[in-house]
């Protein structure tokens, strides 16, 4: 298979305006020809859905919750980044792009990066424009704040619900579309399955989630917005619905599966606290503007932070990286938190927990200004621990976040299977290695709003507009195979339940995929999985039939495909022997224990192919040049 | 961190149509620090290890912001704790030896899909019927082009604050979705963008409750105390404000 990312020629800073001119159109009259079929309605799809019907497509936009207002991106607290420069401090839209790339550690293709930050202003004013309540200033000028990785303000934002607002923008767009009838709404319908007809994608399979009812739906393109994979670790900040099915039975159609072992841990969540836990929760990176990291100087020093004195507290973020601070990316973040905790140094009941400290920001702005800023995260953080951060520091520690790996794309966000195409966070594009905070939301609404609307035309005027139905043999086919698998996994009828085996591959995950990686324990790591799916296939117990609403079921379905997943995410590990953004290899690390890229080595996209069940996956890069940056070892001192 | 036993009794409902009842279960141990949920989560697994049906509840993101989860606990959309929904309400909050009644959100307008799983649609089609602005991707003037005084923003952040779960139309004994239609319409009032459609919007969401089944606001205040992002019932007296404005001044019908 030959890659072509399609990045067209031309200076970078024309590319996306030469390829928008260059991309065929078509006319109002026949748009109304084509069906698209959106999974997922979280920012991605729903902005996308809007989009794609006011130009004209009739469109039929599924997901998984009870409405489509309640994809995965309402939970993203701090806000979007925009190079907008209203604060006058040198931002453009090279430096939001420089700072992506190099946040991302120099692997992401530039082309499709900077067309991100091109659109960024775009972003900001339609949803303005859509009501969306943003930050202002006394004067009525939109606010702004800092996030990790860059030293200007560009992070729009409202109060710590930013996420929640884009979506409920995105999502009155969507709704507004439903009323014109030009979209089909399908609540509480999981993809099982993606319908590939003569190499093109034609439509999916579904499950009803409340009859149970396995349907297939028919269009001309399929466009999956489905999200990342971070709950393959059981514990994340993920909502617990996140899962990698519809991603992952496309790769098994024939869509490439791209740095699945890029998995972001954010510095700043709430530490676990015990067996029972279901989730974690994230609390905003926003914080680590008024926020001090800290833990004490002494390992083992168990005193309440209070009584300890301030020439014993180590602020180790300051001290090691002047320059950036509190405010280094996310990667780094978290893995010194991770070195803090392996001294014997961190904090709390389990030791693996450090200080955010806020009493010299509360000192300096007064505690109404700090809880202006934070007050929802205060609120939230205390009812989760009891404890206040206004009068002791937070306790925080890394967890699972967000998937920068996902479904190979290229330029037009089409993946391998022609007619496919994949936004947001499920695929790969935008953030190398390590994503900024502030641009999951920029890089789904950008995908949804500004690129699928100009690129998906470009597809279909290339296929004939002649009515799509699911009556083809392969629709059947594929429900078959899907209704089949559901009888297997209610036939098992064993003794262990589906979060029990769920938890324990996430577990190994953590342990051996997770913030650090070595060879030894990768290793481990493949060998253990299939044990672990074959004793889940084995006495897996699932109350309930398959023709009603059975939550069990869809969670065995979804932790089926994780255990197959996982494996793919160790195999791509073991294969980049470098350290890169989140990615740290303990065998390439320098001096400084900082992650040690290799780029003569290891420049490149890692794609993988599927290959049949029994064989491993074939693999395929993707080089990446630069040529309007140069990779520079980061470095945040 | 400490351990209490509780006893639970639950709403289990096989389907839409199916009679319900409450069974009673008990707990066994359950952390102080563990979510609502959680505590729902370990009797589920250990009903599905001794091989009975789990209790469906709808979740997803467990941090209080998608509005997915609710149930009525005691009595109480989302339990006992003011302004926090089901999954941020911590069991720290409970006695040993409570009983918990957890039962459904009911209102005529939604249907119990399966034990405390119900159709909370209408909400989506009130939005539909003129929660929106209508503006269509690309061509929106620059952000800064209309300033908006940040009071106005703030007030208007206040009311996009819903959160969709519907536990105002659970706590209201009219079963109104008052506060609901009121957070939308204020929310959109308040932003010069929300301007064009504002009377248009207001009548169109008002019928479309109407039509679909949620009584009537007779001022009980029970959706503001249920409310899980403490949504005012100011904007109830806004959405009123801005309905009869409609109604009477403008030429929409």
């Amino acid at each position: 298979m030959i890659l072509d990312s399609k990045v067209p020629g031309g200076p970078l800073a024309e590319k996306w305006d030469r390829h928008r001119f260059a991309c065929k159109l078509i006319n109002p009259a026949n748009k109304r020809k084509f069906d698209i079929i959106v999974v997922g309605a979280g920012l991605a799809g729903a902005s996308a859905s809007a989009s794609l019907a006011e130009l004209g497509y009739n469109v039929k936009t599924f997901c998984l919750q009870d409405s489509p207002r309640r994809g995965h991106s309402i939970a993203a607290q701090g806000g979007i980044n925009a190079a907008k420069n209203y604060q006058n401090d040198g931002d453009s839209i090279f430096r939001l792009f420089y700072d992506t790339i190099k946040g991302g550690d120099f692997r992401a293709r530039e082309a499709n990066v900077y067309r991100l930050a091109q659109v960024s202003n775009n972003i900001i004013d339609q949803c303005v424009a859509q009501g969306v309540p943003f930050a202002r200033e006394y004067g009525g000028q939109l606010a702004n704040r800092s996030f990790g990785g860059a030293q200007v303000s560009r992070t729009f934002y409202a109060r710590g619900q930013t996420g929640q607002q884009l979506l409920l923008g995105a999502y009155s767009a969507l709704m507004r579309q439903v009323k014109k009838g030009k979209v089909e709404m399908l609540s509480r319908r999981e993809m099982l399955d993606v319908v590939v007809i003569d190499g093109q994608a034609r439509g999916i399979v579904t499950r009803n989630m409340l009859s149970g009812a396995i349907e297939t739906h028919a269009a001309h393109a399929v466009v999956l917005a489905t999200g990342g994979y971070g709950n393959v670790y059981f514990l994340s900040t993920n909502a617990m619905g996140s899962n990698v099915t519809a991603a992952w039975r496309a790769y098994k159609r024939g869509a490439c599966f791209a740095n699945p072992c890029f998995v972001q841990i954010h510095p700043t969540c709430i530490p676990v606290h015990g067996t029972y836990q279901s989730k974690l929760t994230l609390m905003s990176e926003s914080l680590r503007n008024d926020g001090r990291v800290l833990v004490p100087k002494n390992p083992g020093d168990r005193r309440p932070p209070a009584e300890i004195p301030e020439n014993e507290r180590d602020y180790y973020l300051e001290n090691k990286y002047p320059s950036f601070g509190n405010l280094v990316p996310r990667d780094v973040a978290s893995r010194n938190a991770k070195e803090q905790c392996d001294q014997g140094k961190g904090v709390g009941s389990t030791g693996l927990a450090v200080y955010l400290d806020f009493s010299e920001a509360i000192n300096r702005d007064g505690s109404g200004v700090i809880t202006q800023k934070y007050g929802n995260l205060f609120h939230m953080y205390e009812k989760i621990t009891a404890a206040n951060p206004m009068h002791e520091p937070m306790m925080i520690f890394p967890a699972v976040h967000y998937t920068m790996g996902g479904l190979w794309v290229d330029y037009n966000l089409m993946s391998t299977i022609p007619g496919l195409f994949v936004l947001g966070e499920a695929n790969f594009s935008d953030h190398g290695a390590n994503r900024l905070g502030a641009s999951a939301l920029m890089q789904g609404l950008a995908d949804g709003y500004f690129v699928i609307p100009y690129t998906i035309g470009n597809y279909l005027a290339t296929i004939s507009s002649s009515p799509q139905d699911a009556s083809h043999q392969a629709f059947k086919q594929v429900a078959d195979e899907a209704a089949a698998k559901i009888g297997k996994l209610l036939d098992i009828k064993g003794k262990k339940t589906v979060d029990e085996i769920h938890r324990e591959l996430g577990l190994l995950m953590w342990d051996s995929c997770g913030m650090a990686r070595n060879e030894a324990g990768l290793q481990q790591a493949l060998a253990k999985i299939p044990a672990i799916r074959e004793e889940f296939w084995q006495n897996v117990a699932i109350p309930g039939s398959g023709l009603e609403l059975n939550q069990s079921l869809e969670r065995a379905g979804r932790v089926a495909d994780f255990l197959e997943f996982a494996e793919l995410m160790v195999i791509d590990a073991l294969s980049r022997k470098e350290s890169c953004g989140c990615h740290f290899r303990e065998e390439s690390q320098t001096e400084e224990n900082e992650a040690k890229r290799d780029d003569e080595n290891y420049a490149h996209v890692s794609v993988w192919e599927y290959n049949g069940d029994n064989n491993s996956p074939e693999f395929h890069k993707e080089p990446l040049t630069f040529e309007n940056v140069q990779p520079s070892q980061r470095s945040y001192k | 961190m400490s351990d209490i036993h509780l006893t639970l009794k639950i709403w289990r409902q096989e389907g839409p149509d199916a009679p319900g009842r409450l069974q009673t279960y008990a707990s066994g141990p359950i952390s102080t620090d563990m979510s609502f949920l959680e505590m729902l989560d370990v009797l589920n697994e250990r009903l599905t290890g001794e091989g009975e049906e789990p209790v469906a509840f709808d979740h997803d993101c467990r941090e209080g912001i998608c509005g997915m989860c609710g149930a009525v606990v005691n009595g109480h959309p989302h339990g006992p704790e003011k302004e926090t929904t089901l999954c941020q309400l911590h069991m720290r909050h409970f006695k040993d030896g409570d009983t918990l009644v957890i039962e459904p959100f009911r209102a005529r307008a939604f249907r119990i899909e399966k034990d405390l799983v119900v159709d909370r649609s209408g909400l989506d089609k009130m939005i539909t019927a003129g929660g929106f602005v209508s503006v269509n991707t690309g061509g929106a003037p620059d952000a800064n082009a209309i300033p908006i005084p940040q009071k106005n923003a703030e007030e208007a952040m206040d009311a996009a604050a819903c959160i969709g779960c519907g536990a105002c139309v659970a706590a209201c004994p009219n079963a109104s979705a008052m506060l609901f239609v009121a957070a939308k319409v204020s929310h959109l009032s308040l932003l010069p963008q929300g301007h064009p459609e504002r009377a248009r919007r207001a009548l169109d969401m008002v019928r479309e409750m109407d039509e679909l089944g949620f009584g009537n606001c007779s001022n009980e205040r029970e959706c503001e105390a249920a409310c899980p992002k403490g949504i005012s019932i100011r904007n109830i007296a806004r959405l009123n404000r801005e309905f009869l404005k409609a109604a009477i001044l403008s030429d929409e019908d």
